[in-house]
């Protein structure tokens, strides 16, 4: 029977024990492009700092921004820079820390899935309508060794509001100023032609189902379910194929303002994708929580630093170091 | 034998065994149940009062003009509806169209018909089909039902109807008709076992006379059951009308989700809950969010009205009997 005060005895010092190193629970919602990144990036770190817990709801990029000016997370996360007009409602400085990027692609659905190559004016002409077949001199045009059939081109979209569809929208915008005019930036959009489908599942079943069919997936996607996708001519006059490398280099030669609020579609440099995009983590410059705060930043620096190194395995583009220097400062200015 | 009739004898049973009732445990228990009754009540308030409240921005700025134009551009913040209350009510009208004949003679089968040993495998299929995941249909739409639509039954139907305007224009897969088919799906289940219920409910008594009387099969079927049963059977249509109203996610996977007004049912719609889903999580401007409220304000109207024409078509017909009681 002297076994049973000591059993008591160390249940109660492991309960003490587990109580007084009561885990500290950072909340943040957004985007969910990142999210499988940050959930491994959120994994990893409780084996570097394992007093912190971090809960992330993947709500959508609007959903992110809307919590983090109500100050109902710690951070938020967007696939699109904040407008100005929402950073005006926002209590505080907000600051944008770029994480990573990725790169839409236009996958398509023809016999024997030729490699295409495609340019600026055409992917322009094709999602207003105007190129409408397959057979049309500008495709065969920039395809000489394709066999394209004289068949109607089916676009297909995004239906639900996405950082993919602002990555493809804003890139459309940039270069060509019908689009601009017409049709516009933003998430969701008024689209001049074709269908719908719900999620880059949604876009890529339509595609695949459809002979004929056309449309953007994030390049991640198209690469896991082995969909062929085009060559993008950049504004350096070269053919790129979307990878991992192709945007990192968009990122190095992509004009980045102070506030980080910037777009890297359409970037100069010979090797840069023209179409991707970054996405942002959303925190407040002054913290309200200094304790909270401290071990955010901690978290931010190694993510910055060791976490950017985890991105390629899960097919993410890295910042390049130019940027991530800039990124360190930027989150060195937090106060607390 | 009725659920009211059971219900009465078993009263009746309860008296007479008893003793006297005590008056409070009656008050309280009635109380109680009201309270829940009126909680429901309460909760429907609230919600449109939400919707209501959610929508004030774009009702001020684009009033009627809301439910009567048909631009949806959420960068030039400019929102109609138009299309999207088009597309809930035909892909609802097409379900209905498909469903109703379907579970109402599945229903007869089951009930009439068939023989003891397969029914109740039937029966529990059928209640399967309910039980299947939105989402998982959808994606079964995307891959299997369209594909098959597309290659067969619709260049079928363009080939030879096309002279209607309903079947006219090029065959892309995700259509309106795409959508009114897997909504009839998805009600399918819930017509049919509101309906088995209904024609189980109606006396046999009905069923010996008309056969006393040298009725067929048919006419037994036709006139002592479901002429009898029939305001209850309008009553499950109405059930799986609501249904169609509201689905969402099987619908937005195959309906194309293109705001727009066309004959050809070929054509790609949109419905009301459909864009919701959709675009709200993205939704980054007050407008928007506000224009996207205010669908789900007209989808709440849609479903009140469609309800109230309902009630009132189901008033209007004369016969009373213990099997729509049982379904009001």
């Amino acid at each position: 029977m002297t076994k049973l005060p000591r059993i008591l005895g160390l249940t109660i010092a492991l309960g003490l024990s587990a109580s007084a190193s009561a885990q500290m629970m950072i909340n943040g919602a957004g985007a969910t492009f990142p999210y499988p990144i940050y959930s491994k990036w959120f994994d990893a770190y409780t084996k570097v700092d394992p007093s912190v817990r971090f809960n992330y709801q993947s709500i959508g990029s609007g959903g992110g921004q809307k919590q983090i000016l109500a100050q109902t997370v710690d951070f938020g996360a967007s696939d699109g820079p904040m407008s100005d007009d929402n950073l005006a409602k926002a209590p505080g400085k907000l600051l944008h820390i770029p994480t990573v990027a990725g790169a839409d692609v236009v996958a398509y659905n023809l016999p024997g899935n030729p490699k295409l190559k495609l340019d600026a004016d055409t992917i322009a002409g094709i999602f207003l309508g105007q190129i409408k077949k397959w057979g049309d001199p500008k495709i065969t045009a920039l395809n000489a060794g394709a066999k394209l059939p004289d068949q109607e081109i089916v676009v297909v979209h995004r239906s639900d509001g996405s950082g993919t569809t602002y990555i493809w929208t804003d890139y459309l915008s940039k270069i060509s100023p019908e689009w601009k005019t017409k049709v516009g930036t933003n998430t969701s959009v008024n689209w001049p032609t074709g269908i719908g489908g719900k999620g880059n599942e949604g876009v890529a079943g339509q595609i695949k189902q459809t002979p004929g069919a056309l449309g953007y997936v994030e390049l991640i996607y198209a690469i896991q379910n082995k969909m062929p996708y085009a060559d993008v001519k950049n504004s350096a006059g070269e053919f790129v194929t979307p990878t991992l490398e192709s945007i990192t280099a968009a990122l190095a030669t992509a004009e980045i303002p102070d506030d980080f609020r910037f777009s890297m579609t359409n970037a100069p440099g010979k090797d840069a994708y023209p179409i991707c995009g970054a996405t942002w983590l959303l925190v407040y410059q002054q913290q309200k929580d200094p304790a909270k705060g401290k071990k955010l930043v901690e978290f931010l620096k190694w993510a910055a630093k060791d976490g950017e190194k985890m991105a390629k395995d899960l097919n993410y583009a890295p910042l390049p170091d130019s940027v991530q220097q800039r990124v360190l400062t930027r989150i060195n200015e937090i106060k607390l | 034998m009725s659920l009211a009739a059971q219900v009465l004898i078993e009263e009746r049973f309860v008296r007479e065994r008893m003793a006297p009732p005590s008056r409070f445990g009656d008050k309280a228990f009635q109380w109680l149940t009201m309270a829940m009754a009126m909680a429901v009540v309460v909760l429907v308030i609230l919600t449109g009062w939400q919707l209501w409240r959610g929508s004030s921005l774009t009702v001020e700025k684009f009033g009627f003009h809301f439910l009567a134009t048909s631009t949806w551009d959420p960068v030039a913040e400019q929102f109609g509806a138009l299309p999207f209350i088009y597309g809930t009510l035909v892909s609802s009208l097409i379900a209905l169209l498909i469903a109703v004949p379907l579970s109402i003679a599945t229903a007869v089968y089951l009930t009439e018909l068939a023989p003891l040993w397969i029914r109740q495998p039937l029966v529990s299929l059928t209640e399967m089909l309910a039980a299947i995941p939105s989402v998982i249909l959808g994606l079964w739409g995307i891959f299997v039902m369209v594909p098959w639509l597309r290659d067969y039954p619709f260049p079928f139907l363009k080939h030879y109807f096309g002279w209607i305007p309903l079947f006219t224009g090029p065959i892309y897969g995700p259509c309106m008709f795409a959508g009114g088919i897997i909504i009839a799906i998805m009600i399918l289940p819930i017509i049919t076992s509101v309906s088995r219920e209904i024609l189980r409910s109606v006396p046999d008594l009905q069923r010996e006379a008309a056969y006393g009387l040298g009725a067929t099969r048919w006419e037994v079927t036709r006139i002592a059951v479901l002429s009898y049963a029939r305001k209850g059977l309008f009553g499950a249509v109405i059930l799986g009308l609501g249904r169609a109203l509201g689905e969402t996610m099987a619908v937005t996977m195959v309906i194309g989700n293109t705001p727009q007004i066309a004959a050809s049912l070929f054509k790609p719609g949109y419905t009301l809950a459909s864009v919701i889903a959709n675009e709200f999580t993205e939704a980054t401007t007050d407008i928007y969010l506000g224009a996207l409220f205010e669908i789900g304000l007209v989808l709440f109207g849609v479903t009140i009205l469609v309800n109230l024409v309902a009630q009132f078509l189901l008033k209007t017909m004369t016969t009373t009997t213990s099997a729509t009681r049982a379904v009001q």
